[in-house]
C-alpha cells in the first residue's frame, strides 16, 4: 500500500469521518494544537535563551534544562496528539502539500537534534563547554523550530 | 502581505504567550522550583514585553486589514476583552501578593494568591489563544449580514440595522 492509499484509508475511516462532519471539532483541535505549540515555546525558550547568554543568565544550564524538559514534553505531547489527528482528518490534501513535508522534515530534525546533541550540551558540566557551541546549538535549535512553525502556518498554500 | 504579518503575528505568540506561561508556572510552582519568582519575573518580563510590542503592532495591522469585520467579529471582541482582563489580573498581582515577595520568593511553592493568579492566567491565555484561533470562523457561525440572527448576537457583535458597507474579502 503507498503512502497516498494509507493516507486516503485513514481519511475516510469512520471515525475521520464523523470528525469532519462536525462543524467545530476540527478548530477546537486546532486551538488545542496551538496552545501545546505555545508550551513548546516557552519550554524551548527559556534554555535557548540562556545559552545563548540571555533571560535566565545566573541560573546553571543543567538545572535549567532538566526543569524545561519536562515542560517541553508535555507540550509535545499535545501537539503531537493534536497534531495527528488533524493530519488524519485532511491526509490526502496535506500530502500534495510541499509546506506540510516541510513542517514534517523540520520537526523530525529539531526532535532529532533536540534529544542528541542539544540535550547533551545542555547537560554537561558548564565550565567544560566552550560558548561558541552553547550559541551555536541554541541558534540551530530556534531555527529548526521556526521552520516547523512557519511550514506549518503556510501549509494551505501552493 | 497579510500572510507575511499573520506569520510574524502567531509566531511571535510563541515568544509572547511563551515566556509568560513559564513565569505562570512558576508561580504555580511546577516548574523551576530553585529559581527565586523574583528572578524569573525579572529576567523574563522583557522578554514577554518585547513580544507584547510585536504582537500589539502585527495585531494592529491585521485589524487594519479589514476592519469592520474584526471591528463586528464576536471572537475578536472576546479576544480584546480577555488581554484587558490579563493586563488586570497581572497589575492586581503586582499591587498586592507581590509587594512581599521577599518573603516567599526562595519557596518552590508560592502562597496561594500567587497560584491563583497564576493559573488565572493561564485560563486566560488559553481563552485568548481560543478566540483568536476561532476568528476565521465567525463568518460560518455569527455573520451579521446572515439575518436574521438571535438578538444576543446582534448585540454584542454590534450589527447595525444601517445598510452594510461593501466588504471586500
Amino acid at each position: 500500500m503507498s503512502l497516498l492509499e494509507f493516507c486516503k484509508w485513514i481519511q475516510f475511516s469512520p471515525p475521520l469521518v464523523a470528525m469532519r462532519s462536525s462543524s467545530w471539532l476540527f478548530p477546537v483541535i486546532a486551538t488545542i494544537h496551538l496552545m501545546g505549540l505555545t508550551v513548546i515555546g516557552g519550554a524551548v525558550l527559556v534554555v535557548d535563551l540562556r545559552l545563548l547568554g540571555f533571560g535566565l543568565r545566573r541560573q546553571p544550564v543543567a538545572q535549567l534544562a532538566r526543569d524545561a524538559e519536562q515542560w517541553l514534553l508535555r507540550g509535545l505531547l499535545v501537539s503531537l496528539a493534536t497534531g495527528v489527528l488533524l493530519f488524519m482528518c485532511f491526509a490526502t490534501k496535506y500530502y500534495y502539500l510541499a509546506f506540510f513535508w516541510v513542517k514534517m522534515t523540520s520537526l523530525l530534525l529539531v526532535l532529532v537534534f533536540t534529544f542528541s546533541i542539544r540535550r547533551r550540551v545542555t547537560m554537561v558540566d558548564e565550565t567544560r563547554m566552550s560558548p561558541v557551541w552553547s550559541k551555536l546549538v541554541a541558534l540551530v535549535s530556534l531555527s529548526l523550530w521556526t521552520t516547523v512553525a512557519i511550514g506549518g502556518r503556510w501549509i494551505g498554500f501552493p | 502581505m497579510f500572510l507575511i504579518v499573520l506569520t510574524v503575528h502567531v509566531l511571535t505568540l510563541t515568544l509572547f504567550v511563551g515566556t509568560a506561561v513559564m513565569i505562570d508556572l512558576r508561580l504555580l510552582g511546577v516548574t523551576m522550583p530553585r529559581v527565586p519568582v523574583s528572578e524569573v519575573l525579572a529576567r523574563l518580563l522583557p522578554w514577554t514585553g518585547a513580544g507584547f510590542l510585536v504582537m500589539i503592532s502585527s495585531g494592529a495591522l491585521l485589524f487594519y486589514a479589514a476592519p469592520l469585520l474584526r471591528y463586528q467579529n464576536l471572537f475578536f471582541r472576546l479576544k480584546m476583552v480577555t488581554l484587558v482582563v490579563v493586563g488586570v489580573n497581572a497589575w492586581v498581582f503586582h499591587n498586592t501578593v507581590y509587594r512581599n515577595v521577599a518573603e516567599w520568593d526562595l519557596d518552590p511553592v508560592p502562597p496561594r494568591r500567587a497560584r491563583v493568579a497564576g493559573g488565572l492566567s493561564l485560563v486566560l491565555w488559553a481563552v485568548m489563544i481560543t478566540a483568536g484561533r476561532m476568528i476565521p470562523y465567525q463568518v460560518y457561525w455569527f455573520d451579521c449580514n446572515r439575518q436574521p440572527r438571535a438578538s444576543i448576537v446582534n448585540l454584542l457583535a454590534g450589527c447595525s440595522n444601517e445598510a452594510q458597507p461593501q466588504t471586500v474579502e
